[in-house]
């Protein structure tokens, strides 16, 4: 009886091994060991790959982010762009592959502990509180430090004072930051659109991330608009020393604004340096421009 | 300190709105304390300001779940039954509780049922959750006909409103009940208003909005729809106490059936989502219209317009206004208030 249970319990534990094996990936976890250990490095992706269907969004992607960079990710349509930056805030669950965000290694990154992770993001299409204020929309950015509960607030106790005092510093802050003071108290929703991507931005901004993730920031806006907002996000970098990855359709702006660009096409990471040098790449050219300029009249250089 | 000097420089008192406020609240004490209790007919108190009060805190409660937090939900009902009947129990089987304390406890009881009713909202959203939370409502119903222990073995599952005393004072006379009444609305919008405008009521408020995006910026969207739920059904709980005791006085099970839970819905609507004062609005709409239209049919049509026939054109005027209030005025009758308050304004300035 023993032996058999003995036996039953080794054979389990040595399917289990085995299924490890099959599905890790020696080489990959040992980058991500070396990367993820380095202080300079804020984010590293290690062959991330994910399926939809059958279709693969994303096959084998490596990225890694250092402090105070702003990286680019840049593709045509369907890349796989926002698919990367959704794995990267837990929205999606990678296949395969880990993630490490300073020092902390997941296969899959828990969304609701991304902002005490030090993660903030924007979304493509906006995602705002349509119903509270546009300061009220930026506060909500900073609950994650949030203590008290509902009875301290309702109670009007001082730990809920003083949480709500610091908050509305800090949010004024970014409302003078951004230039946001004359709408501040306007509900968020009847603001036009290029105003509503400012405050999202707001939003991610006050939580004082490490990371900031922004999945198509100028998509929609003006090119003025698109220029303010490219003084933000490289204001936010400067002044408040915050990490960038940006998710960019409009090369244009990457190519001034970033330090370092990815290009992804098909799902696959095809490039990878400085703007000049990915300028240059015969791969980008060919997936890249070949397609896009075809299509959206858009010039790389 | 700093931060005290940042926010009177953001917000620069406005005296004029603050008299406003305080001369408006102390109104509204001197008619509630005042005027009522010793000029309103006992006509006015047991059969309309009674189930005023106790509809508006239940649409209050309902308020909170549905239309700051976004939960829809179909079973205010059976925390308004959970409610009575809890505090029925709790006064029979605890000798010498005081009412306050019966009150809270019916409460807490509506809370946790509230709660366990409030589970597939985790994984539910609008229609389909508000299908869920029928569950609440035919299980309420059920298993407060089924066992005899809830009604203390009465026959027909019916119970009496216990004596109402609060420090010695007895409040069963009409004015009594409407003086607990008032005060128990009074005392919970007070709180409910205080939760809304906190970081709870913009936890509510963000899930209802963007869940995804709440969840990314750190609310803790399972905690805070659970909360909504004990909240809500906390404050349906008592407004079931209000209803079985100082209006109906004598209730069943099937008092607290789907029609009420629809009534609240249609209150809330009427009256306007996120908007307690849409509450009041909505109940006090709800309340009036059957009498309003007994009255105009009996002008218009004589002795044609008996009870069915009221009771057919109060549905038919009731559906008739939930479409137009869905398609023309979505923040219902709160936001026509505030657009005609405008207008005056503007027209008298």
């Amino acid at each position: 009886m023993i032996g058999a249970s003995l036996g039953a319990a080794a054979y389990e534990r040595a399917s289990e091994i085995s299924a490890i094996l099959a599905v890790a990936n020696p080489v990959g976890d040992r980058r991500l060991a070396r990367l993820s250990s380095r202080p300079d490095v804020v984010l590293a992706l290690s062959g991330i790959g994910i399926s939809f269907g059958g279709v693969k969004a994303l096959s084998d992607v490596d990225l890694e982010v250092e402090v105070g960079e702003i990286r680019a990710v840049i593709g045509p349509n369907g890349a796989g762009k926002s698919s990367l930056i959704n794995i990267i805030s837990g929205l999606y669950h990678a296949d395969r592959g880990r993630i490490a965000i300073g020092g902390q290694s997941f296969s899959r990154v828990p969304a609701s502990r991304l902002a005490r992770l030090g993660v903030a993001r924007t979304f493509q299409n906006l995602a705002l509180f349509g119903g509270l204020s546009v300061r009220n929309n930026i506060a909500c950015g900073r609950v994650h430090t949030r203590r008290a509960s509902f009875v301290e607030h309702i109670a009007g106790l001082p730990r809920a004072r003083s949480e709500d005092a610091g908050i509305a510093e800090k949010t004024d802050q970014i409302v003078a930051f951004l230039h946001l003071e004359s709408v501040a108290d306007r509900l968020v929703a009847t603001l036009p659109y290029g105003l509503q991507k400012r405050v999202e931005l707001a939003r991610a901004l006050v939580a004082e991330p490490k990371l900031l993730l922004l999945d198509e920031p100028m998509a929609g806006l003006t090119a003025t608009e698109k220029a303010e907002m490219a003084g933000f996000v490289r204001a936010a970098r400067d002044r408040h020393g915050v990490t960038i990855i940006l998710i960019e359709h409009d090369i244009g702006v990457v190519m001034g604004l970033s330090d370092r660009v990815a290009v992804l096409d098909y799902g696959r990471k095809i490039a990878d340096g400085t703007p000049a040098e990915v300028r240059a790449d015969p791969a980008v050219i060919r997936a890249y421009i070949g397609t896009a300029e075809g299509e959206n009249g858009e010039d790389i250089r | 300190m700093a931060v005290q000097a940042l926010d009177a420089a953001r917000l620069p008192v406005d005296w004029a709105k603050l008299v406003q406020k305080l001369a408006l609240a102390t109104a509204l004490f001197v008619v509630a304390y005042g005027v009522v209790p010793a000029y309103a007919s006992g006509y006015l108190v047991e059969a309309i300001l009674l189930p005023f009060l106790a509809l508006s805190l239940a649409a209050v409660g309902l308020n909170l779940l549905t239309g700051y937090c976004g939960q829809l939900s179909l079973g205010s009902s059976a925390f308004m039954a959970v409610g009575a009947f809890g505090a029925y129990n709790f006064n029979l089987r605890v000798e010498g509780l005081p009412l306050a304390v019966t009150m809270i406890l019916a409460g807490i009881s509506a809370a946790g049922f509230g709660v366990v009713f409030g589970l597939p909202s985790l994984r539910l959203r609008g229609f389909y959750l508000a299908v869920s939370t029928l569950a609440a409502q035919f299980f309420g119903q059920w298993a407060l006909t089924k066992f005899g222990w809830f009604s203390n073995d009465n026959p027909s599952g019916v119970i009496s409103a216990p004596h109402l005393a609060v420090a010695g004072l007895s409040l069963d006379s009409a004015t009594g009940r409407y003086l607990l009444s008032v005060t128990t609305v009074m005392v919970l919008t007070a709180l409910v208003w205080r939760l809304v405008n906190s970081a709870t009521g913009r936890n509510f408020i963000a899930v209802r909005d963007n869940e995804t995006a709440a969840r990314v910026i750190g609310v803790p969207v399972l905690r805070t729809k659970l909360l909504a739920f004990a909240i809500s059904s906390f404050i349906i709980g008592i407004a079931g106490v209000l209803w079985a005791f100082t209006y109906l006085r004598t209730v069943e099970p099937a008092g607290f059936n789907l029609d009420r839970s629809f009534q609240i819905l249609f209150i809330i609507i009427i009256g306007g989502l996120a908007s307690i004062r849409g509450a009041f609005l909505g109940a006090a709409f709800i309340v009036v219209l059957p009498l309003f239209l007994s009255r105009l049919g009996a002008f218009l049509f004589g002795g044609l317009f008996d009870s069915g026939v009221l009771d057919m054109s109060q549905r038919i005027v009731l559906g008739a206004l939930i479409i137009i209030f869905l398609i023309a005025e979505p923040s219902g009758l709160s936001a026509l208030f505030d657009r005609l308050k405008r207008r005056i304004g503007s027209r008298s300035s």
